[in-house]
């Protein structure tokens, strides 16, 4: 345990110095009140409190950034020890590669955390201020934090297996990238062309579903929209949550984390210093 | 009473169709301190891996303090220090040095004596990024040192170490070594090695062509010895006759004879009185040595 503890006191200075911390608080707090700011405009028509209108825009907002923040966190991980040449030194020592992983994963997750936190409450506060009401949407914002922080282990857990895969970091950047464009941006592109081609066909009504809980990110806009009822504030694919049931979605979020860090612990065992 | 800290026999390693060791058997003894040569892509980093654990021999046998390498209790015994390591610039060498301490179990309170030892106490509070190659190696030595490790693995422990360093570096080696612990190092200085070991081990294309001190070693090569003479002026072409095979290099004659025939040389030399004015022996160096023994391995 003190060998994790250790490990994770390393990594938080590190992403420290590196501005990390300050880079992943900074944005979620600029973005969060600028979206509890300017998500007023259509609290009336909907007849909704402010803090749900907010919370919908959060969602939108967390699916982009907290994947790119996990990403950007993460891709150094281990192709950085292994240029470094730190790698092979640190797997010498008596301890697990489990434990490495879990030391870097325990740092990066507070940081993740404290930052949707952050966001979250300022976010909250806004909405509060301006609108007594507010506090109906309150559990549906407890709800987006706490998916936000799986979400941020899922992409975590996706960017050290492809810091594991890849020997140098630059390689590593460009796969997390790669990987934050397709599923978060490409993904729901493709399907909804798909949609459009298929025209309700066998794809929009078998496939479409399983394709959005297949992708964590989509996975967690369904299951945020869904619970909070919010889906008529929200646009494109989230308009498909209403066909699936929570608990779909809900499953999807929780398992997707452990799927990832599975991942990145086989890919992990699979380096040779 | 253990008889030796790592015992290596038969060990064969290959990469796919390409054999990195061949048959190698080797043990070093409490307090020993072995120095392993040879060429880049010898096997000496694989080998050295192998010992570690981080990678798994093909066949062939290695147990270090009666461990199985990279079990828990071997990876507790074995220090080691990778070529190159630089560390995270970010981080301290103090903040380094806690933290593998905290993973070796010990307490981090020992960092900063452990970074005197290795002369780094002024420079503990500085981020590693500002360091130079010679600190950062003395970063890895310190964390080589931590909690009495029974078997230092040094890869290429001084380059980038100036000669003072490099002096102080065999200082804190020799240290270690008086307190029991076996030393395994590999380097490119052969001239350090030289002095500084007790026994040498060359490998040759993932074989070990030869092992023993440096003077067994002189001994079973049988290299020629190089005699430099310095004849009193206008005498040198008289002694370039009087000694058959000699050649005149800038006023001095240069001649090599075999170790049988050293003895009877020298009494021959020390007969022409005073047209000589200096002579000087030079045995083979480690150099000489090393390219005979690596030339006879098989291929």
């Amino acid at each position: 345990m003190n060998r994790i503890l250790s490990t994770a006191a390393t990594e938080f200075r590190i992403a420290l110095r590196n501005r990390w911390v300050a880079i992943a608080l900074i944005l979620m707090a600029v973005f969060s009140l600028v979206l509890s700011l300017a998500g007023s405009a259509p609290t009336g028509g909907l007849g909704v409190d402010r803090l749900s209108v907010t919370v919908a825009s959060l969602t939108s907002l967390s699916v982009y950034l907290i994947p790119l923040l996990a990403l950007l966190m993460s891709f150094d991980a281990i192709a950085g020890e292994t240029e470094r040449g730190t790698l092979p030194l640190l797997l010498a020592y008596p301890i697990a590669r489990w434990e490495i992983l879990l030391g870097k994963l325990f740092a990066h997750l507070a940081i993740l955390t404290v930052a949707v936190l952050l966001g979250h409450g300022l976010a909250a506060g806004v909405a509060l201020w301006a609108d007594e009401t507010a506090l109906a949407g309150l559990p549906a914002l407890v709800r987006l934090s706490w998916s936000s922080v799986l979400l941020g282990a899922t992409f975590l857990g996706a960017g050290y297996a492809l810091s594991s895969l890849s020997r140098r970091p630059s390689g590593a950047a460009g796969l997390a990238i790669g990987l934050w464009l397709g599923l978060v941006v490409l993904y729901d592109l493709a399907l909804l062309s798909a949609i459009v081609a298929d025209n309700g066909g066998w794809f929009t009504t078998k496939a479409f579903p399983i394709a959005l809980l297949a992708n964590p990110a989509d996975a967690f806009r369904l299951f945020n929209l869904t619970a909070s009822g919010a889906t008529a504030a929200a646009a494109g694919v989230g308009g498909a949550a209403d066909a699936i049931p929570l608990w779909q979605s809900l499953t999807s979020v929780l398992v997707w984390p452990l799927v990832a860090l599975g991942l990145a612990a086989a890919a992990f065992r699979k380096v040779t210093p | 009473m253990m008889t030796s800290t790592l015992t290596i026999s038969d060990l064969t390693k290959r990469f796919g169709e390409v054999a990195a060791l061949t048959g190698v058997s080797l043990s070093v003894a409490p307090g020993e301190r072995v120095a392993l040569l040879g060429h880049n892509g010898a096997g000496k980093s694989t080998l050295m891996k192998i010992i570690l654990g981080l990678i798994t021999a093909t066949s062939g046998e290695v147990t270090i303090c009666d461990a199985a390498p990279g079990s828990p209790a071997a990876r507790r015994a074995v220090a080691y220090l990778p070529e190159n390591a630089a560390f995270h610039p970010a981080l301290t060498g103090l903040e380094h040095i806690r933290h593998y301490l905290a993973l070796r179990g010990e307490s981090p309170a020992q960092a900063m004596p452990l970074l005197e030892k290795v002369g780094l106490g002024h420079a503990a509070r500085r981020r590693i990024g500002t360091y130079s190659k010679g600190m950062r190696q003395r970063v890895g030595l310190a964390q080589a040192l931590i909690g009495q490790p029974r078997l230092l693995v040094l890869d290429e422990p001084t380059s980038g170490l100036d000669p003072v360093s490099r002096r102080e570096f065999y200082a804190v080696l020799d240290d270690l070594a008086a307190k029991g612990a076996s030393i395994l190092l590999s380097s490119h200085a052969l001239t350090e090695v030289e002095a500084r070991t007790d026994r040498i081990v060359i490998l040759s294309k993932g074989r070990l062509v030869a092992e023993g001190s440096l003077s067994d070693l002189r001994r079973r090569a049988n290299l020629p010895i190089t005699l430099h003479v310095t004849a009193r002026n206008g005498y040198a072409p008289d002694l370039v006759r009087l000694l058959p095979g000699s050649i005149l290099v800038d006023g001095s004659l240069h001649l090599t004879c075999v170790q049988s025939a050293k003895l009877e040389t020298l009494g021959r030399i020390a007969g022409f009185g005073d047209k000589v004015t200096d002579l000087e022996v030079l045995p083979p160096s480690l150099e000489d040595l090393y390219s005979h023994f690596s030339r006879g391995a098989a291929p």
